[in-house]
């Protein structure tokens, strides 16, 4: 265990703060693929903590754990997108070829295999991620290959690299993905412009978040400006982890010095130092090109101190990881894991513009919103607002996944109808069309002239197509297992809420469901609507409702007729009394 | 009620309160009773029972972090919110493994108390019966997880109060559970006195006191002699006199 510790206090050498504690425990946690007493206890004690909030922090992360996870840690992308494209049978398959059982460790501690929450690869699945790096394009061929590489022990970094290619499958370039871009040009606009000159440009622009909540920009940049306080900061929400989409991490992967750029016309405007990215814990594999980048930008002046020349505008920026938690999406929920925590929703208000990261004053900008800000910066607010519609302005990029020839990402001014997306992305024969994930909106064909918009159909870009012969019912249950996986359990009605959800849905796929389940469901999905504490609680319960008003013979054909049946399985709850009692008479049994 | 002093109103009944106050405070000193578990006065709000949920000038919204303000239009005793708290109340009834007839604290327990007063005849869902440790390590002080509603108020107390973050909550989703400090994770190697704030903040019968059982006789209550809505109205107006 001494190398153990050795390690610990290496990395705590560089990261002597409570604040770091993820951090701490994902480097950590390198090593092993797991968390031991004696290293939570080393990391305690030399953050002067109580180990409670070690444990706490561990145990609230699906990618940290506190018991051995086998030196080969598999986990299977299990969004419905990866279902469709048989993930299902592949891990079963896999499951059946190491003789594991589902999150079972080798008995040679050698491998483990389990699900995961949507690894943002939607659009090439069915999907892994192996020791956190991302397997696209899975088949049975291929499983079979990495179960050999498993068995025969070679080392993943030795793996062949045409597993690990992740494309970027830009299948329509707008104004943002398709323009050339010119490194540090955003930043030489803005110092043109100045920091007001900046900030009207943006109120021009009417951009508003991308994230999905469609707050507008300005006024977010600039209420934080204003709020009392010294120190501020630009945090950078790259925890995609709507199932679904996937449009962050392309942009990550090819256009990232926009988006670093875009954080510091953020810091430039509201005058920040320090930017944060919060990369989710899927992305890891994108952390060191990352680094690499900001590097690149530190030695072209582009961040560090008098960025370009301009003296008093310094700024650089850190990359935090997550380590697999949804709800680290919602902004307030993503502070707390920042500083170090459980990624526990705050209570708003107080919104992060005047208490956020460390308590200061803090602007959390979606991804794609921070790049869209270097458009702004180079092209002015009036030839942003000019595209897309009068509340909607600028391009979105959508993630497009599921039923179609091409998926990939499609960037449109805002207002594209929804039909024209599935008539370029080569769906036909659509049943629905999932808009912004899980917690969005499901859209039959009577729906597809509508617009995307935030007047219309708001999006933060998911775009999940549902062919005709998908059952509708499948995808509703698959979203309640994700909720009540995701839920932080913070609040009671999302806490149990979600669970009971899951429950109802599975009983009926059990086809021991009745109307009964079905009006339980509906009282549920109200009942978490208005009194969750976050949004994840309150949009838990659409997906059910969505497919219930639209698609109700998916959930007819499953219900029987009478007016309920127990839960509880009598019969099956006398099997144990019947083993002891050596009967197996009809006397014996309930109403078989 | 002073002519200057500003007013929300509480189903349309005008309610005085302090700036800075919240609406859960401002309506228990005015004798309104809005239901709550997670909150007491002396610590800061936590807002995650969901129990005070009220509308707001027709949103929702909690009692408990909700500050009061002038032309606020409170709703909390309809017929919907009300069936919200009773479905809240069964929630955490069937996630934890709650056996009234056989726990030192009934008669004394908020939980009890509020499904009385909701008129909660049964659990309604089916109970998840999950498998909870009960800890006796501690000479004075038992924790049993099967009864915590985790209202972390143990944890706020142990903290804030007593200085020694005795308690904390782990875990995420229906998997939260209360952790203790100390490097066995028992409370009998822990820093926790008997004397703590954190051994009697425990609104329900997961943190109780060692020996003491049933020296109220059942029947002599704090909730068997009054119901809690007025109990708790009773108390907020007698400690500001």
């Amino acid at each position: 265990m001494a190398a153990d510790s050795d390690a610990v206090a290496a990395i705590l050498r560089r990261r002597a703060d409570p604040t770091q504690l993820l951090q701490i425990l994902r480097e950590a946690q390198e090593a092993r693929g797991w968390i031991s007493p004696e290293t939570a206890r080393a990391i305690a004690s030399g953050l002067g903590a109580p180990i409670t909030r070690v444990e706490s922090v561990v145990q609230f992360y699906s990618f940290l754990h506190d018991k051995p996870r086998g030196r080969y840690r598999i986990l299977f992308s299990d969004n419905i997108t990866d279902r469709m494209l048989g993930s299902l049978a592949l891990f079963e398959h896999m499951l059946k070829r190491l003789k594991l059982s589902r999150g079972e460790v080798s008995p040679d501690g050698a491998v483990s295999v389990d699900l995961t929450s949507c690894t943002g690869t939607c659009d090439q699945g069915p999907a892994a991620l192996i020791n956190m790096r991302a397997i696209t394009r899975l088949d049975a061929r291929r499983v079979d290959e990495l179960c050999d590489l498993v068995r025969a022990g070679v080392s993943v970094a030795e793996w062949p690299a045409d597993y690990f290619r992740v494309e970027d499958n830009i299948r329509r370039a707008g104004a943002l993905l398709g323009s050339h871009y010119e490194p540090g040009s955003a930043l030489r606009a803005a110092i043109a412009l100045g920091r007001q000159g900046m900030l009207d440009e943006m109120k021009r622009s009417n951009l508003r978040g991308r994230g999905g909540a469609g707050f507008m920009t300005s006024v977010k940049w600039e209420s934080c400006r204003n709020a009392p306080g010294g120190e501020r900061f630009v945090v950078c929400n790259a925890d995609e982890g709507e199932p679904g989409t996937f449009k962050d991490r392309v942009l990550l992967n090819s256009y990232a010095e926009r988006v670093f750029e875009g954080m510091g016309l953020a810091g430039f405007v509201i005058g920040a130092a320090r930017g944060l990215v919060y990369l989710r814990g899927e992305y890891s594999y994108l952390l060191e090109p990352l680094e690499a980048k900001l590097e690149k930008m530190r030695r072209g002046r582009l961040l560090g101190a008098s960025i370009c020349g301009a003296q008093g505008f310094d700024f650089d920026i850190d990359i935090h990881l997550g380590a697999g938690a949804y709800i680290c999406g919602e902004e307030s929920a993503l502070i707390e894991s920042l500083e170090g925590k459980p990624g526990k929703p705050r209570i708003r208000p107080p919104f992060p513009v005047t208490v956020g990261y460390l308590g200061k004053p803090t602007v959390v900008d979606n991804v794609e919103t921070l790049a869209q800000t270097t458009e702004i910066a180079l092209h002015g607010g009036r030839a942003f607002a000019g595209r897309g519609t009068r509340r909607s302005a600028g391009t979105k990029i959508l993630s497009v996944s599921g039923d179609c020839a091409r998926p990939g990402l499609y960037e449109y001014p805002f207002g594209v109808r929804v039909e024209q997306v599935l008539m370029d992305c080569g769906a036909s024969d659509v049943a629905a069309v999932q808009i912004s994930g899980p917690s969005g909106v499901c859209l039959t064909p009577d729906e597809f002239r509508r617009h995307i918009a935030f007047e219309d159909v708001p999006t933060a870009g998911a775009f999940m197509v549902f062919g005709k012969e998908r059952d509708l019912f499948e995808v509703a249950r698959n979203f309640a297992h994700f909720f009540a996986h995701e839920s932080c359990g913070f609040c009671t009605p999302c806490r149990v809420g979600t669970a009971l959800m899951r429950d109802a849905l599975d009983k009926i796929a059990d086809g021991r469901g009745s109307r009964y389940e079905i009006n339980e469901l509906m009282r549920l999905a109200e009942l978490m609507r208005r009194t969750s504490h976050c949004g994840l609680g309150q949009t838990a319960g659409n997906p059910v409702r969505d497919t219930w008003l639209k698609f109700r013979p998916a959930y007819e054909r499953r219900l029987i007729r009478g007016e309920f049946d127990p839960a509880v399985d009598l019969d099956a709850a006398l099997a144990r009394a019947r083993e002891i009692a050596g009967r197996e008479d009809a006397g014996a049994h309930i109403g078989a | 009620m002073s002519a200057t002093e500003p007013v929300i109103l509480i189903d349309e009944a005008p309610v005085p309160f302090k700036p800075g106050e919240t609406i859960l405070n401002a309506a228990l000193n005015a004798g309104v009773f809005i239901p709550h578990l997670c909150w007491r006065p002396e610590f800061e709000p936590h807002g995650s029972c969901k129990l005070c949920s009220i509308v707001v000038n027709g949103r929702n919204a909690s009692a408990c972090t909700m500050k009061a303000a002038v032309g606020q239009e409170v709703e909390v005793d309809t017929p919907d919110l009300h069936a919200y708290r009773r479905t809240l109340l069964q929630m955490l009834f069937v996630e934890g493994n709650h056996f009234c007839p056989g726990c030192e604290k009934s008669g004394d327990c908020q939980l009890q108390a509020l499904a009385y007063d909701s008129e909660m005849m049964t659990p309604h869902f089916v109970e998840f019966y999950p498998r909870l440790p009960v800890d006796a390590s501690h000479p004075d002080v038992l924790l049993d997880l099967n009864r915590c509603i985790q209202c972390e108020l143990c944890v706020r107390a142990s903290r804030d109060v007593d200085g020694k973050s005795v308690f904390a909550l782990a875990g995420r989703g229906l998997a939260s559970h209360i952790i203790v400090n100390s490097p066995s994770g028992r409370l009998g190697d822990s820093s926790l006195s008997a004397t703590d704030k954190a051994a009697h903040v425990c609104p329900v019968g997961a943190i109780l006191i060692k020996r003491v059982g049933f020296k109220t006789p059942i029947g002599e209550r704090r909730y068997d002699l009054e119901p809690i809505s007025e109990e708790a109205t009773r108390c907020a107006i007698e400690s500001r006199t």
